[in-house]
């Protein structure tokens, strides 16, 4: 802690330039309504918080990691056997990820749900979709670095999933492979793509999502707002802020366990002259797209099964992106069961088709 | 693309290859040959065989026709024209004529080179110096020629898998003969070789793994110019392919010691024919151990064999116990592929110290088995190391996650007394 004279001369120093005052003020009135669905805004806060540990875990990553065909793997065997503590940190870097895509999704259903994109949150709505799309993304490029047999296997796949798309298909495989196979070049762009590209666009984009979530305050469920009762609040700081504390350290103790008695695997060195291995399979968050496109058929008429498979969830994207949009209901205050009804598809066959990838024969 | 369609396309696509490559299907016997003609109409179980077997032989794929071994004229349907001795029609040859017969083509270097400048053309002269060549030359009606292992009229192309000399088929062809007590009486030889050899490791090798450089009967003994190794070649047969222990054989004490006493090297301890799958209790001095046939307990070879048994055992419970602590920190999910990888070095000792038991000497086996014994114990260290390491974790697992709930309590507790505040 700073003596309080410093800590005062320093207070006064940047109030002279900053003006303090604004900020204290905001600070003072800033408050999270309080209902019967405030647990629901703790999951932003955690997204962000397990997003911090990603950024701090994944620079002391980058301290050893190498990115190249040669090296790569290589680079995270040293680091998870014989820098201090590098089995942590990579641990930490691979479940918080994990964790962080898991409290996205929650985040976003529930708000989803508590229709709290409506009328004026859209752009926040539509900020919080983009940061959705760039953190499986993430998760996407980020499974290719440690250049392992399985997260080979599983970017050809995933890649190759991509090449369905009519007219840009194969360019963006090409684009996204650097050339027509996945090679060094993959993982050198994967790597850019994952350590500077990504970090750029969240940066920015979540910057908009937090300014526009200050700007206009929480949400409160369209039924309370409308019922003109006096709706309970409770002051940001320190009484919101201390809970989200107690969220993050609950997060922080999980993560730990999970490293210390589950740590990340590292598999064997990606040969890409070997056939491909049994089990291949994604990531979780990306398993129902992956067990759908195994029950398609090769044919649906005259189209590929995989391209009607990839448009569908193209559309899903674009219908969840656009949503406050096209839910006119919600915008004019009334109920909307149809965009319930469609949110509860939705999670029924992300859940249904997730846990089929894991259990269903040959889904193992 | 689902992998079970990508494995529907390459059946698909390699399917036609392998037909392709598979040998000589049945061809179009020519119309316009007499020969073939009226032996096929003929339906006499005698003379209609050949014909009809000819469809799949490859003299006919190559263009060579009955009468370029039987003589006579072809293009006549009369039978007294067309198998005339003044046009060459010699009938069927003689059992002493085969090889010279056979041979006046694959002995002509010139002609054969039009078919494949590759092949051999010495088959008949070596053929001559084998037992069989030998025999027949005697006057046997009994032994092998050309077409006993070849076939006759269905001839293949050795690489065709449905010839009698495709490797996994030889001990079979040999077999009718070398196989069949009745017919092998009067030549003194056994004749449960065939049975003894189908219970071989290198049996196995050839038909069960489909690895077709693993010997067969005319690997050991020559094909044309089939003989059995002596006393002085066995060594130099199986070393043909075991080049490391035969080296090591001839520079061991076994050498000179087998020498004197006229016995077959490498067959003492391996047998010939049914040649085992090798175990380190081969080495020793227990029951199932080979050097005790020779070796009283007394001599010095026992105890050298006891030493040399002791060395690999020694090295080989190294490397188990490795092993083992090595899966123990890999299931707990520790990263352990670097010490797995070094512990390679010391299987590899092991196997070094195995073959060197053809040297039979314990210093240098041992020499072998302390590198590896060495390895095994670095990689030992490491997966003990890694399980400690494991439990540190755990350790700091449960400080830290103390140390969090106790700052959550205080927080709770703080919220709590806010909350009465409000």
């Amino acid at each position: 802690m700073l003596p309080p004279r410093l800590a005062q001369t320093l207070t006064a120093w940047l109030d002279e330039r900053i003006n303090l005052e604004e900020i204290r003020e905001f600070v003072r009135h800033k408050v999270v309504p309080v209902h019967h669905h405030t647990v629901w805004y703790y999951f932003g806060g955690m997204t962000l918080f397990l997003f911090a540990i990603q950024v701090c875990t994944g620079i002391l990553l980058l301290l050893y990691y190498r990115p190249s065909a040669e090296e790569a793997y290589e680079s995270v065997q040293f680091i998870v056997t014989k820098v201090q503590f590098g089995w942590l940190i990579r641990s930490i870097h691979s479940w918080s990820a994990n964790l962080m895509i898991a409290t996205l999704m929650i985040h976003l259903f529930s708000v989803y749900f508590t229709r709290a994109y409506r009328k004026p949150r859209e752009l926040t709505w539509v900020t919080g979709m983009l940061l959705f799309g760039i953190a499986l993304f993430f998760g996407f490029s980020g499974y290719l670095l440690p250049w392992n047999t399985l997260a080979y296997f599983a970017t050809k796949v995933g890649t190759d999933v991509a090449g369905q798309l009519p007219i840009v298909g194969h360019e963006l495989t090409r684009i996204l492979r650097g050339g027509e196979d996945v090679t060094g070049a993959t993982l050198s762009r994967f790597y850019g793509i994952h350590v500077a590209i990504l970090p750029l666009l969240m940066t920015g984009i979540l910057g908009l999502h937090l300014f526009l979530v200050q700007k206009q305050g929480m949400s409160a469920p369209m039924e309370l707002e409308q019922s003109g009762r006096p709706s309970r609040t409770m002051p940001f700081f320190p009484n919101f802020l201390l809970r989200d504390l107690v969220g993050w350290l609950t997060a922080l103790a999980v993560l730990a366990g999970l490293a210390a008695y589950f740590p990340w695997e590292l598999g064997t060195k990606a040969d890409p002259f070997a056939p491909a291995p049994a089990g291949i399979r994604p990531e979780w968050y990306f398993m129902f797209m992956f067990q759908t496109l195994k029950y398609l058929p090769a044919k649906i008429g005259p189209i590929d099964g995989e391209l009607i498979g990839v448009m569908g969830f193209n559309l899903g994207g674009l219908f969840l992106l656009l949503v406050p949009f096209l839910d006119g209901r919600t915008a004019r205050g009334q109920r909307s069961p149809l965009f319930s009804w469609i949110g509860v598809g939705i999670v029924t066959y992300i859940v249904v088709l997730s846990v089929l990838g894991y259990v269903a024969p040959g889904g193992k | 693309m689902p992998w079970r369609w990508r494995l529907l396309l390459t059946s698909l696509l390699v399917a036609p290859v392998l037909f392709l490559v598979g040998g000589v299907e049945a061809q179009k016997l020519p119309e316009d040959n007499s020969c073939i003609q009226c032996h096929q109409g003929l339906g006499d179980p005698r003379v209609t065989p050949p014909a009809e077997k000819f469809a799949q032989d490859i003299h006919l794929a190559k263009g060579i026709l009955c009468q370029n071994c039987h003589g006579g004229d072809p293009t006549s349907f009369d039978p007294q024209q067309a198998m005339s001795r003044a046009k060459g029609f010699i009938g069927k040859p003689t059992h002493q004529a085969i090889p010279t017969l056979c041979g006046k083509c694959h002995s002509d270097a010139v002609y054969m080179k039009k078919f494949d400048p590759t092949l051999r053309v010495d088959q008949v002269q070596e053929y001559y110096t084998s037992v069989h060549g030998k025999l027949l030359k005697k006057g046997d009606q009994k032994v092998a020629t050309c077409i006993s292992c070849h076939d006759v009229h269905r001839i293949r192309a050795i690489k065709d898998q449905q010839a009698w000399t495709y490797p996994a088929k030889v001990v079979d062809t040999c077999g009718r003969c070398h196989g069949d007590p009745k017919y092998m009486a009067g030549y003194n030889i056994p004749t449960d070789v065939v049975a003894q050899y189908k219970q071989s490791v290198h049996y196995e090798a050839l038909t069960k793994k489909g690895d077709l450089s693993a010997p067969t009967c005319n690997i050991c003994h020559g094909n044309h110019g089939a003989t059995p190794p002596g006393v002085e070649s066995v060594a130099n047969v199986c070393g043909t392919c075991h080049s490391v222990p035969a080296e090591l054989f001839a520079k061991s004490p076994h050498q000179k010691a087998f020498a004197s006493m006229g016995l077959f090297p490498c067959v003492v301890c391996h047998s010939n024919h049914d040649v085992m799958k090798t175990s380190d209790g081969m080495v020793g001095t227990t029951d199932k151990a080979v050097c005790v046939n020779c070796h009283d307990p007394k001599s010095v070879g026992f105890k050298q064999a006891e030493m040399m048994r002791t060395s690999l055992d020694g090295l080989r419970e190294s490397i188990t116990r490795a092993t083992a602590v090595l899966d123990q920190a890999e299931h707990a999910g520790m990263e352990i592929s670097q010490a797995r990888f070094e512990l390679r070095g010391a299987a590899d000792a092991l196997l070094k110290a195995r073959v060197a038991i053809h040297l039979v000497d314990p210093a240098a086996i041992q020499k072998l088995t302390d590198e590896g014994d060495k390895i095994a114990t670095a990689t030992r260290a490491t997966g003990v190391k890694a399980l400690e390491d494991l439990a540190f974790r755990h350790r700091g697992l449960w400080v830290s996650v103390g140390i969090i709930l106790l700052v959550i309590v205080g927080l709770v507790l703080k919220i709590r007394e806010m909350d009465r505040r409000r």
